[in-house]
């Protein structure tokens, strides 16, 4: 996957991905209360290009784009923490920053309560997903043949 | 990463935009004349003016150069945080932001090309002394003359001079702000 | 030419009101849920994201219910929105061959490892129409899978394997930066990126049309369908604040990668081409039509004789492949051009009176 050099924190860059994946419904459950926050950024909503490669692995080009939703906080301790989240919603992108900010002052906290879960409940739902896919897979098997005989 | 590297951006993004590109259009449109500008404050030594210009007029699409002091840590982080400009060199550049001074020598930047003359750089020029000796300016958007302190007044005119080609100026102090395009005349 | 009229506004007022009771249908109907458009016509919104070329299925599906069902018109709506949004930015090229798969399958080899997955497809169906659902819209529910723990075996790209021998051209990677239609006006000949992103949000029943003229002989390239996989992947993006890259969200894409018969040309070795169809949602049908139309659009770096053949024009298909840019002009001739038509009056006119002079004088 990434090489170390472009992975400075696999803890802050994985949490981000949870939170950006999650419901945002589940979120709101999990981290009901924003904390008392400055905002340094108010939740923004703008697209990101999406870009694919020719064949699969050749060259970049242009696919389309997605919604994507952006904020940025700072907790009295000083920890500034950044949310982006697929699609329009602002709740959503203001908690994951706020949990960011939080991860990083507190980062046994979040990942027991909030990543946790998330992390489970991701794996369960995929599982589900690559279930009803297996099911669907072809076990072929070869007919008795005419000229054998 | 601290305070003053992410706060003083724009409070509402699309009101603050709105009226800071009107402004700036109005100051373009009518060479001389001076508009107030407050909507976001960058760090050392940008100017509240030409902090509110960046995060109008740049983005991701638009390469910025910064010069002298406007060239430090601080400020590259807050425009890579607000409009996320990319730094470049001066040759590169659509927009530069500098005083005066650190923008010398001015041939650095793009002057646009005979089909092209729209591929040419703006220049902010920041902490710029509006007290000065006025120049006097006619031309397009001006009715009979128009008078404005400029840096030094050759310059201009010799960007003038090879109009339509040319790069445009943006002159900021404080929350002041004032246009010189290349159409414009310094007698 | 167009002359400003006034006076329609009440009528348009009056048009816009009918619009709106003709949406809702009759009253005493409970009123169509987005939420149920999005997950229950769930391909008209893959439909409507590919071709509005923004992947979000609440709006796709509120364009559907406000576009009263009309794709194009949906599609419309979302291409005017997208216009709205700041662009943060571009994300890391999406990596299909690590996607989560729900669909897989290859027509040119039977045995491959991660094997032959159908998914949801409507390809085994009868196509006979199921009258359980017109009775009362529900079906005795059927179980999902039994959740298993082991995860899915990987489904490497199975054109890897013709790679591997030497016997498909290679597809590299490289650092350029491609070029994006929605920001600079299109130039031709426009170069591979670009013609895949136009196709990537060209219209599917064009495409379709194209890519089966392509079958019948106008520009016979005889495609295989070399892998089809439809599935979820990450959408990983830089972010500056940060200093490295998030993933961001997870989106489901449909890919086909075709294999097509090549003799070889004057520059190019006896080998087989590739092409390539990406697009937003289960769009399965679209898939393989771009991956057929950008076939045949390669012929020039191949090195192959144009034919003359409709999907080998550059022009020709990347000019008429939006459905917005199609309708847009399509449609405004339904617009008053009453000046212009009175001098098309005048002048048929004209030529009559000249012609019935011309016939009294013989």
């Amino acid at each position: 996957m990434s090489s170390p050099e472009d992975d400075p924190d696999p803890f802050r860059r994985e949490a981000l991905g949870l939170l950006a994946r999650a419901p945002s419904a589940r979120l709101g459950e999990l981290f009901p209360d924003l904390p008392e926050q400055e905002i340094l950024r108010r939740p923004e909503t703008g697209s990101v290009m999406v870009r694919g490669r020719a064949g699969g692995t050749g060259s970049s080009f242009n696919l389309g784009e997605i919604t994507v939703t952006r904020a940025s906080v700072r907790l009295p301790s000083g920890h500034v923490g950044h949310g982006y989240v697929q699609g329009r919603d602002k709740a959503h992108a203001l908690r994951a920053a706020a949990i960011d900010a939080l991860a990083q002052h507190d980062p046994k906290r979040i990942e027991v309560e909030i990543l946790a879960p998330l992390r489970r409940e991701e794996h369960l739902r995929r599982a589900a997903r690559a279930a009803e896919a297996a099911a669907t897979k072809v076990e072929f098997f070869t007919l008795a043949r005419g000229e054998d005989e | 990463m601290t305070a003053s590297e992410l706060s003083g951006g724009f409070a509402v993004a699309a009101w603050d935009g709105a009226h800071a590109f009107r402004a700036v259009l109005n100051a373009m449109a009518r060479p001389g004349t001076i508009v107030a500008l407050s909507a976001a404050t960058g760090p050392e030594p940008i100017s509240v003016a030409a902090a509110t210009v960046l995060l109008t007029l740049c983005d991701r699409t638009t390469p910025l150069h910064l010069a002298g002091d406007h060239d430090n840590a601080a400020l590259r982080t807050w425009i890579a945080f607000h409009c996320a400009a990319p730094i470049v060199a001066a040759q590169d550049a659509a927009f530069a932001l500098g005083r005066w001074d650190a923008l010398q020598p001015l041939d650095r930047f793009a002057i646009g090309t005979p089909e092209y003359p729209d591929r040419a750089a703006t220049l902010i020029i920041d902490n710029h002394d509006f007290e000065g000796m006025p120049a006097r300016l006619t031309g397009p958007g001006i009715r009979g003359t128009a008078a404005l302190a400029l840096p030094d007044a050759r310059a201009f005119v010799a960007n003038h001079a090879r109009f339509p080609l040319g790069w445009d100026a943006i002159l900021t102090s404080g929350r002041h702000l004032a246009a010189l395009p290349r159409s414009t005349e310094i007698r | 030419m167009y002359v400003a009229v006034k006076g329609g506004e009440r009528a348009i007022d009056a048009a816009h009101s009918w619009l709106d009771r003709a949406r809702r249908g009759p009253a005493e109907q409970p009123v169509l849920d987005t939420a149920q458009i999005r997950d229950q016509m769930s391909l008209a919104v893959a439909r409507v994201m590919a071709e509005g070329s923004l992947y979000d299925p609440d709006l796709a599906a509120l364009a559907i219910k406000q576009a009263r069902g009309d794709l194009i018109e949906a599609i419309f709506l979302i291409r005017a929105y997208r216009t709205t949004l700041p662009r943060f930015g571009a994300s890391r090229p999406v990596k299909t061959g690590a996607m989560r798969i729900a669909r897989r399958i290859s027509a040119t080899f039977k045995d491959v490892p991660g094997g032959q997955i159908l998914g949801p497809t409507f390809d085994y169906t009868h196509r006979l129409l199921d009258f359980r659902l017109l009775a009362d819209g529900a079906l005795p529910a059927t179980d999902p899978a039994e959740a298993c723990e082991t995860l899915p075996e990987p489904a490497p790209r199975i054109l890897s394997f013709l790679d591997r021998d030497g016997m498909i051209e290679t597809a590299e990677p490289d650092q350029a930066e491609p070029a994006d239609l929605t920001r600079e006006p299109m130039e031709l000949p426009a170069e591979r990126a670009l013609r895949l992103q136009a196709l990537a949000r060209g219209d599917e029943g064009f495409l379709l049309g194209l890519a089966y003229s392509t079958q019948r002989g106008y520009a016979r390239n005889h495609a295989f369908v070399g892998e089809l996989r439809i599935g979820t992947v990450p959408v990983e993006m830089e972010i500056p604040e940060l200093g490295f890259s998030i993933e961001i969200g997870e989106i489901e894409l449909t890919e086909c990668e075709t294999v097509n018969q090549f003799k070889g040309s004057r520059t190019e070795p006896a080998q087989f081409t590739r092409g390539y169809g990406l697009t937003f949602g289960q769009t399965e049908r679209k898939a393989l039509s771009m991956a057929l139309v950008d076939r045949a659009l390669r012929w020039e770096e191949l090195g192959e004789d144009g034919q003359g053949a409709p999907a080998q024009d550059q022009e020709f298909v990347l000019s008429h492949c939006d459905n917005i840019q199609a309708t847009g002009f399509l449609e405004h001739i339904k617009l008053p051009h009453y000046v212009d038509f009175q001098a098309e009056l005048e002048l048929v006119r004209r030529l009559r009176d000249g012609s019935a002079g011309q016939e009294d004088a013989a």
